[in-house]
């Protein structure tokens, strides 16, 4: 049986990128996938540790979180296409009408 | 296992049944009703709401017991119960203020979305358990994120949708990282019995910190403190004003109610590790929202770094960690929560005529409209913190809890901040009573559901202030509920 911890290490490997990819990348599509590796990364994390525990909690935790994460994402896209109709780009550098 | 449902369980979600059942009856009505009468669908949702208020008032009152329900999810108690009405009143001035909004009051989609994201914050003010608090923080979260980019034709309001939404989504990502740590160190999901694993010393102390720093970025987003306070006036200036209204009250609310629960339950073992941190954001989030607000020129930008500055007050109780500082920090949010509603009310009206959201709009509104402008004065006098306004007691309590933990420091820098906070909220009344402008003949005309509104409130900030012992017993019960 391959040991928590390694989850644990690829989870919060996983979490870093993410965090990364959202403070770095500029493309708005980019930085939304890289949210879902950070979501991902929780739920990795939760299933490693409900396997470590045997209480389920965690795993119940996980199908929510999925739900959840699709509910993000069609709210997102649709902010990203709404945006993407005014301006035709969604790069968020441009997202400068709001400052002071 | 379902045969065990009995009363007092519905009793604890009667709000938020009752809510499911009125955002039924506005997506019936909108449905059945053409475009000349959705307007009343404003109607139908403040009624609702108030309607609720009522009947949770006499039926659903917790009781004395623990209060937990529905398998440990869900708390019954006097502080999510508070917190749940004052969630409910901010949603009924809400929906009114949303009724004469050009392509929003029209709009059945608005009230259903203001009644679900109610829904989540009613339901966050009972969460006892982490996977009920994500759940709820989401389902808060979502429709506010469409809520703030509701004019999809208006390059900013879409701005502000999307930097609400990413702002959003990556600090409950960074949240959730932190819960399943939490999980994972803890062994369990119910918050109390993370105390009791706190407590026997079962989590190593740098995670410990770890985890509660990562659970407070999603938390701080929600009430806006520094350093998660970026998206506050860009999404407060670009949403439909009385979405930012919405955003700056109820949804700040929730996000103490969580704070307060999650921190004096859970970390409630651990408080000298996080009092300090709490303390320094504290500070941070008063010193950086007062010295910013002080050079806008727009309104919705001074009232959202304002809001930031009252977050740090209501923090200041929270730091203090007694009964009073938090029973402070409550009756503090119930007085934000109605003034800050009033003055985007007020916003709204003013917007609604002039088209403009910048200051110098309101030279000689005194004039233009007497009432408004006297509406404005009760308004910005509270949250400058005067007296006989209730911004005026609620600031006396939180420093007075911060003296009683012996944090003199943290109240110096309080009164500090109110002093710079009281400039320039008279700088914008002074654009109200004494600067003169070309179309003072032209009146600002207050149609009937803001009217009421503005009464309410106007009414309710000077009631706060000046009869004062109900509101403290309130919040002194709510408050008991943590200790």
């Amino acid at each position: 049986m391959i040991p928590t911890t390694y989850y644990i290490v690829l989870s919060a490997l996983l979490f870093t990128i993410g965090a990364l990819g959202v403070l770095i990348r500029r493309n708005a599509i980019i930085i939304f996938m890289a949210i879902e590796l950070m979501l991902n990364a929780a739920n990795l994390a939760f299933v490693a540790f409900t396997r470590m525990y045997g209480i389920i909690d965690g795993q119940v935790f996980v199908f929510f979180v999925m739900t959840v994460a699709a509910a993000e994402v069609a709210v997102g896209l649709a902010l990203i296409v709404a945006i993407f109709r005014t301006k035709h780009n969604i790069d968020i550098d441009q997202l400068n009408n709001l400052k002071g | 296992m379902f045969g065990s449902i009995n009363t007092s369980m519905i009793l604890a979600i009667l709000p938020e049944i009752m809510l499911f059942i009125l955002a039924g009856f506005v997506f019936v009505f909108d449905l059945v009703w053409d475009d000349s009468q959705r307007r009343n669908l404003g109607w139908i949702s403040a009624g609702g709401f108030s309607l609720i208020i009522m009947i949770s008032l006499m039926l659903g009152t917790p009781g004395s017991d623990s209060g937990l329900v529905w398998g440990g999810m869900l708390r019954h108690d006097w502080l999510g119960f508070a917190f749940k009405m004052l969630f409910l009143f901010g949603a009924t001035i809400t929906a009114l203020f949303a009724m004469d909004v050009e392509d929003l009051g029209k709009k059945g989609e608005f009230y259903l979305l203001l009644i679900f994201s109610t829904l989540g914050m009613t339901l966050m003010a009972s969460s006892s358990n982490l996977i009920m608090l994500y759940l709820s923080i989401e389902a808060t979260s979502l429709p506010l994120y469409i809520l703030a980019g509701f004019f999809k034709d208006d390059d900013k309001s879409t701005e502000a949708g999307f930097k609400y939404f990413l702002f959003g989504a990556m600090a409950s990502a960074i949240m959730l990282y932190g819960f399943s740590l939490l999980y994972g160190f803890s062994g369990t999901t119910d918050l109390d019995a993370i105390a009791g694993v706190i407590k026997a010393g079962g989590m190593n102390p740098v995670l410990l910190v770890g985890t509660l720093l990562m659970i407070l970025v999603g938390f701080g987003f929600k009430i806006s403190a520094v350093p998660f306070h970026f998206w506050a006036p860009d999404v407060y200036e670009g949403a439909p004003t009385v979405v930012a209204g919405f955003l700056s009250t109820a949804s700040k609310a929730a996000g103490f109610t969580v704070l307060i629960r999650v921190l004096l339950t859970s970390y409630a073992p651990a408080s000298d590790t996080w009092m300090m941190v709490l303390a320094i954001i504290s500070t941070l989030t008063m010193t950086l929202g007062n010295t910013l607000a002080l050079a806008q020129k727009n309104i919705k930008r001074l009232l959202a770094y304002s809001s930031i500055a009252h977050a740090g007050y209501i923090l200041i109780g929270v730091v203090a960690i007694s009964e009073l500082g938090i029973t402070g920090s409550i009756f503090y949010i119930i007085v934000y929560l109605i003034t800050n509603l009033a003055a985007f009310g007020i916003v709204s009206v003013v917007g609604r005529i002039t088209g403009s959201d910048e200051i110098s709009a309101y030279d000689g509104l005194s004039r233009r409209s007497p009432w408004l402008g006297l509406a404005m004065l009760v308004v910005f006098l509270s949250l400058a913190g005067m007296p006989p306004f209730g911004g005026f007691i609620v600031k006396v309590l939180v420093l007075a809890s911060a003296v009683k933990a012996k944090l003199f420091w943290l109240a110096f820098v309080g009164i500090l901040n109110s002093i710079i906070g009281l400039y320039y909220y008279l700088i914008v009344l002074k654009h109200v009573y004494l600067y003169r402008s070309e179309n003072e003949q032209v009146e600002i005309p207050v149609t009937r559901p803001y009217a009421i509104g503005l009464i309410v409130l106007t009414i309710g900030i000077i009631l706060l202030g000046v009869v004062i012992s109900p509101w403290f017993n309130v919040s002194t019960i709510a408050a008991k509920v943590l200790f």
